[in-house]
């Protein structure tokens, strides 16, 4: 067995298999902390591989395994990885160890548990973006949902019972229609393979499957416009993020809403194309109302953190109005700003977990001049603010301008109001900002708060380095994510071929 | 073989001092951090001298690549750089003008908190702006576009306790987003027809296209959308109202970028793109009436303001105003003339006003100035010579450039013109007003008066300033006024006309970026004079001079007028004040043009999105229907809410469950799939 073949197998398993030594760890907290950190740090550096010596040129999937995992039903342990979920998996790797950083304080209770959950977690993200059979991708879809709704629920603030049971069902209930698909298909083709169904679906193999498709699509459809989520079956995250303790909401905006644009670009798009450009029209509709009410909603929060959820609502508009305006460039920029969303809204979660270890409130006006109490906080914040902004040479820019030329390309009116956006994100966040940073101390307990600590600065250094780099040479991820694109449309001009032909 | 100049130097260099200011600045002595800033902007100056001394020897356009940046399926753009007439005298403009400034304000911001902070924002500004002018393509522009509005931000910012300046810091960035906005779908627009944003291909591609008939094309439609971004980036109606508030910013700022540079950076956009203007005729008429009406309308609020900043703000719009006229009808180089002299004497008012405001100890009123000329008197000629400039006394500066505007306007409308001369009227009048208010008189400040400089930070040191405290700058800042007095002066020598005997070598050194491809036809509509501008008809030129005579006398009215009412009788302008009554009241709070916006814009969106989207939509209509239909399901959340116990064990039971149920379908699906 090759490196090439078990890499995946590795990254994806070593926190799980991290998470299970633990359990064998005395319960001592700082070397709970620590071995979760080497861990964490380990599935980074391997996951590294895997944009470092990935091919190119190479269409299709690659680092690939395929076992037989149980015979009847026909399932496989199969897994792979392309230019659009490689960089997936290494946004999920990069996240986690900034998860135990900024957990190092935070969490002071059940800190064993609290680790164990979140390293089966990550076990469970990066599970979702390598799997290529749908049972297993199945299987790693639903895992994640009960570690999550376990981090909101035991490590979470006031209302966090109701937040995990809202995310739970709203997920959970979504994903039904989704496994519906997926037997389905499985029943028609005798195989769970995403390779094997796709070809069988190009080829025509599958019975009846005109009559079905338009069903399939929106079964699958369902789950993940929850998970992304796209209006009007949002209203589990702002819930969802304002109760999560800090490290579960980095992964929960960072990498687990990626799982249902992901979703989109490999399933939606890649098994039912034609169905796709024909839903096209009133996803992206739906994808406008999230980018502009989205950020309209958070402009009028007076919770912090509600703020950030609810412009994460706006930013995951942006890519779906990329994927579902079938240009390079949209499919491009959709993937760019799944990344620089994780990375930008990630460190936002980080930094408003900061001030409510120091104040325990979110609110926005219990705050106020923290500029000259915290200089250096403010700094980071203000970089953050600035990427998720969209400003030229930051991470956020790339994707944002990608996605809106390329949904300019295909219908310029939604590229015109999708722009919109720009102005949108510049006033809640920049008002956001003036009102936390700005002006005088108002309150006496925000002129003693303590700067940012040694673990916090280690865990929010890495998000901007990132941020920076992906604005400035944003190349070394569409290098890879280009081929993906231009591959996810192939179908699409053998469908326009035929509307040509008939 | 065309040399290779570095061009990527002259932007990177001040970025690489923000970058040691930034990180390392706090630990610094206010000397080093001194020595970074000006060292780097210093030696992207000595560049940008060192590349205008071969530039003879170059390929006219010179284009210098550094790296790929973005490729996306056919998309792509480059970090490359474009060098050509144009972009070497906005090059010089910036780094010269800017270097000045990065030296005034040593002596300027020496005793205020966050020096390293304000000399790190600085540079940074310089980066942006030197990208914005060397790009060779517009998406490296916008990255320079995009990037002088966050330093504008961070520095009208600067003083961050005060509410007002966050306040101006955030609307400058949010008006200016307004205008990128359609800067972007501009920019949409030639990826999808041109399929590129490189200047190369983009204007050969248009330079191969008619000139546009109809009111719309997409030539027209490209024109307006940049037209926005500039009105944004440049404070054009409708979007200059930021600029008046940017003034809260440190005054080197508002000389640096709200006068000299940045603000002229829509001037600039719409030069560089003069190819697709000029095939627009209807989009060039919009630009020619925007900048004309904001001209007129900043000149008459300029008129009544108190405050000495204010004046020369709107007084800066008004003069980006007369840009616009002169883009608007298709005299380029005479709008690029202007905005050179322009950056020298209104980044010399800024600076000189700046002097005045750090002798009186951060006092902005002028009814509390008055009789300073003998204590201030460096500050006191260089104003003079700026205050002469720009109310167009020949033959300084601000004369030759303005007439040329002025004359060129002429030739395609009599409107523009008129327009013209009035506010030349209006700015020689209130300019004077400033001057006499200022300098002539007797002192009207109270003893030991004025806490705005500096303020809320309480680190600057002149505490005890009366009328014996009122003293001179520092040399560190008298010399940059000295050398901007100087060019104020002279400036315009390079681009005497033919009617005055001088042969405007400014516009022939720029002709062959602005001349190069003069569309077919597209003298249609425009008498022959407007285009023509090399040896004229000595009808021509006798005409030429009569205007100039008009405009002259407009200034010295100016001049008569403002001398009459704030030096020779000052009770009238009171008296006036009252007879106006309404009117008067309407100009001085500026049309309430930030009060209409406010009830037109920003109070909806705030009340719709909290009651309608967030409380309406979100909470009463979605979490309604969610909750409702938990509710009915209470069963359903009560045993998953027992699931909630952390008890992991349990957990793992019903996911060993799940599984199982699921598994067993399978196997059930997978026999009867067998069977069939």
């Amino acid at each position: 067995m090759t490196l090439d073949s078990a890499i995946l197998t590795l990254v994806t398993f070593i926190p799980l298999a991290g998470g299970l030594l633990l359990l064998l760890v005395p319960r001592r907290d700082r070397d709970i902390r620590l071995f979760s950190l080497v861990i964490t740090l380990l599935a980074f550096v391997l996951s590294l591989h895997l944009p470092v010596h990935f091919h190119r040129a190479q269409p299709g999937f690659q680092y690939e395994i395929d076992k037989q995992w149980i015979s009847s039903p026909n399932i496989h342990y199969h897994m792979g990885v392309d230019g659009f979920s490689v960089w997936l998996v290494v946004l999920t790797t990069f996240l986690t160890p900034l998860c135990v950083l900024i957990s190092w304080k935070s969490i002071h209770e059940r800190v064993k548990e609290f680790f164990i959950i979140l390293l089966i977690l990550e076990t469970a993200l990066i599970g979702v973006f390598t799997a290529l059979d749908l049972f297993l991708f199945y299987f790693f879809w639903e895992a994640t949902l009960i570690p999550m709704a376990l981090l909101i629920g035991i490590y979470g603030h006031g209302r966090r019972v109701y937040a995990a049971v809202k995310f739970f069902l709203y997920t959970m209930i979504a994903s039904v229609f989704m496994l519906a698909s997926i037997l389905w298909l499985y029943v028609k083709v005798g195989s769970f393979d995403f390779v094997t169904i796709q070809n069988a679906i190009r080829n025509g193999q599958v019975g009846n499957f005109l009559g079905a498709a338009p069903w399939l699509f929106l079964g699958f459809f369902v789950a993940f416009a929850v998970k992304v989520p796209l209006f009007p079956v949002h209203t589990w995250l702002p819930d969802a993020h304002v109760e999560a303790p800090t490290a579960g909401s980095v992964l929960l905006a960072g990498v687990l809403l990626k799982m249902g644009t992901y979703g989109m670009l490999r399933f939606n798009l890649g098994l039912f194309p034609e169905q796709s450009r024909h839903n096209a029209p009133w996803i992206m509709v739906l994808a406008l109302i999230g980018i502009i009410y989205g950020a309209l909603v958070a402009m009028v929060q007076p919770n912090m953190k509600k703020l950030v959820a609810y412009s994460s609502i706006s930013h995951l508009g942006f890519v779906v109005l990329g994927i579902f305006s079938f240009t390079t460039a949209g499919l491009n920029g959709a993937e760019f700003v799944m990344l620089a969303h994780g990375v930008s809204t990630g460190a936002l979660f980080m930094l408003a977990g900061i001030i409510y270890e120091r104040r325990h409130t979110y609110e926005i006006r219990e705050l106020g001049g923290l500029a000259t109490t915290m200089p250096i906080y403010a700094a980071f914040f203000l970089f953050m603010v600035l990427s998720s902004v969209g400003l030229p040479l930051l991470n956020g820019f790339i994707g944002e301008f990608l996605v809106l030329s390329g949904t300019f390309q295909a219908r310029a009116v939604y590229g015109i109001l999708g722009a919109t956006g720009v102005i949108w994100s510049a006033c809640y966040l920049l008002w956001m900002y003036q009102r936390v940073f700005f002006g005088k101390v108002t309150h006496d307990v925000n002129n003693t708060l303590p700067d940012l600590s040694g673990h916090e600065r280690a865990a929010l250094w890495p998000t901007a380095v990132v941020a920076l780099v992906m604005g400035v040479a944003p190349l070394i991820w569409l290098n890879l994510i280009d081929p993906a694109a231009q591959g996810a449309l192939a179908p699409f001009a053998q469908v326009l071929s035929k509307v040509v032909d008939r | 073989m065309t040399p290779h100049l570095h061009l990527w130097l002259i932007p990177v260099l001040p970025l690489i001092g923000a970058a040691i200011n930034c990180l390392l600045g706090r630990r610094f002595s206010r000397r080093t951090v001194v020595s970074v800033a000006l060292g780097f902007c210093g030696a992207a100056f000595a560049w940008a001298l060192l590349v205008a001394a071969r530039f003879p020897s170059l390929g006219m356009p010179h284009v210098e690549n550094l790296a790929p940046w973005i490729r996306a399926g056919n998309f792509q753009a480059d970090f490359a750089f474009y060098l050509d007439q144009l972009s070497l005298v906005m090059l010089l403009v910036v780094t010269g003008v800017g270097f000045l400034i990065h030296i005034y304000s040593v002596g300027y911001m020496w005793d205020e908190g966050g020096f390293f902070r304000f000399f790190s924002y600085l540079n940074l500004f310089m980066f942006f702006m030197l990208t914005l002018v060397l790009a060779n393509n517009y998406l490296l522009m916008f990255i320079g576009w995009e990037g002088v509005g966050l330093a504008s931000y961070l520095l009208i910012g600067f003083w961050f306790t005060k509410d007002s300046a966050a306040s101006a810091g955030k609307k400058a960035f949010i008006v200016n987003r307004i205008g990128d906005f359609g800067f972007l779908i501009g920019l949409f627009l030639m990826i999808k027809h041109f399929g590129s944003l490189n200047f190369e291909q983009v204007f050969r591609n248009v330079s191969g296209m008619e000139v546009e008939k109809a009111g719309a094309g997409l030539l027209t439609s490209i024109g307006l959308l940049l037209m926005v971004g500039a009105a944004g980036k440049s404070a054009q109606i409708p979007l200059y109202v930021w600029l008046p508030d940017a003034m809260e910013g440190p005054t080197p700022v508002s000389a640096l970028i709200h006068a000299a540079t940045m603000v002229t950076a829509g001037v600039y956009m719409v030069a560089r793109s003069h190819i697709i203007f000029e095939r627009a005729p209807f989009a060039l008429m919009v630009v020619a009436i925007i900048g004309t009406l904001t001209a007129l309308f900043a000149a008459t609020i300029g008129v009544a303001q108190t405050d000495i900043k204010k004046v020369l703000a709107y007084s800066t719009i008004s003069q980006l105003g007369y840009m616009f006229m002169a883009c608007g009808v298709a005299a380029f180089s005479a709008a690029i003339f202007h905005l050179m002299t322009h950056a020298f004497f209104k980044g010399l008012l800024f600076l000189a006003a700046g002097s005045v405001i750090h002798a009186v100890d951060g006092e902005q009123d002028m009814r509390r100035m008055g009789g300073l000329r003998q204590y201030l008197p460096w500050t006191f000629w260089t104003m003079t010579a700026a205050t002469f400039t720009i109310a167009g006394i020949p033959p300084l500066a601000g004369f030759f450039s303005k007439d040329e505007i002025l004359w060129r306007a002429s030739r395609v409308s009599l409107v523009y013109w008129g327009i013209g001369i009035f506010t030349a009227l209006l700015t020689s009048f209130y300019m004077f007003r400033l001057w006499f208010l200022t300098f002539f008189g007797e002192y009207r400040g109270a003893e030991g008066s004025g806490a705005e400089h500096g303020a809320g930070r309480g680190f600057h040191l002149h505490g005890d300033h009366g009328r014996r405290g009122i003293h001179e700058s520092p040399t560190v800042m008298l010399v940059p006024l000295v050398i901007l007095a100087v060019l104020s002066v002279i400036g315009g020598w390079v681009g005497v006309p033919g009617s005055l005997g001088g042969s405007n070598r400014f516009d022939k050194f720029l002709s062959p970026v602005f001349r190069a491809t003069i569309p077919a036809g597209a003298n249609e509509g425009m008498p022959p004079e407007a285009r023509t501008e090399g040896p004229e008809p000595a009808a021509g030129r006798r005409q030429e001079l009569a205007y100039t005579a008009v405009s002259v006398g407009a200034a010295a009215l100016g001049l008569f007028l403002a001398w009459l009412l704030y030096y020779r009788r000052p009770q009238l302008p009171q008296q006036i004040a009252e007879a106006l009554g309404s009117f008067y009241h309407a100009v001085a709070n500026k049309y309430y043009v930030d009060e209409l916006y406010a009830i037109l814009f920003v109070k909806p969106l705030v009340d719709g999105s909290t009651s309608i989207l967030w409380h309406g939509i979100d909470e009463n209509v979605i979490d309604a229907a969610f909750n409702d239909g938990a509710y009915n399901a209470r069963h359903v959340s009560d045993a998953v809410r027992h699931m909630q116990s952390g008890n992991i064990r349990s957990y793992a039971g019903w996911v060993a469950a799940g599984a199982a149920v699921v598994i067993a379908y399978m196997v059930w699906i997978g026999s009867m799939s067998g069977i069939r």
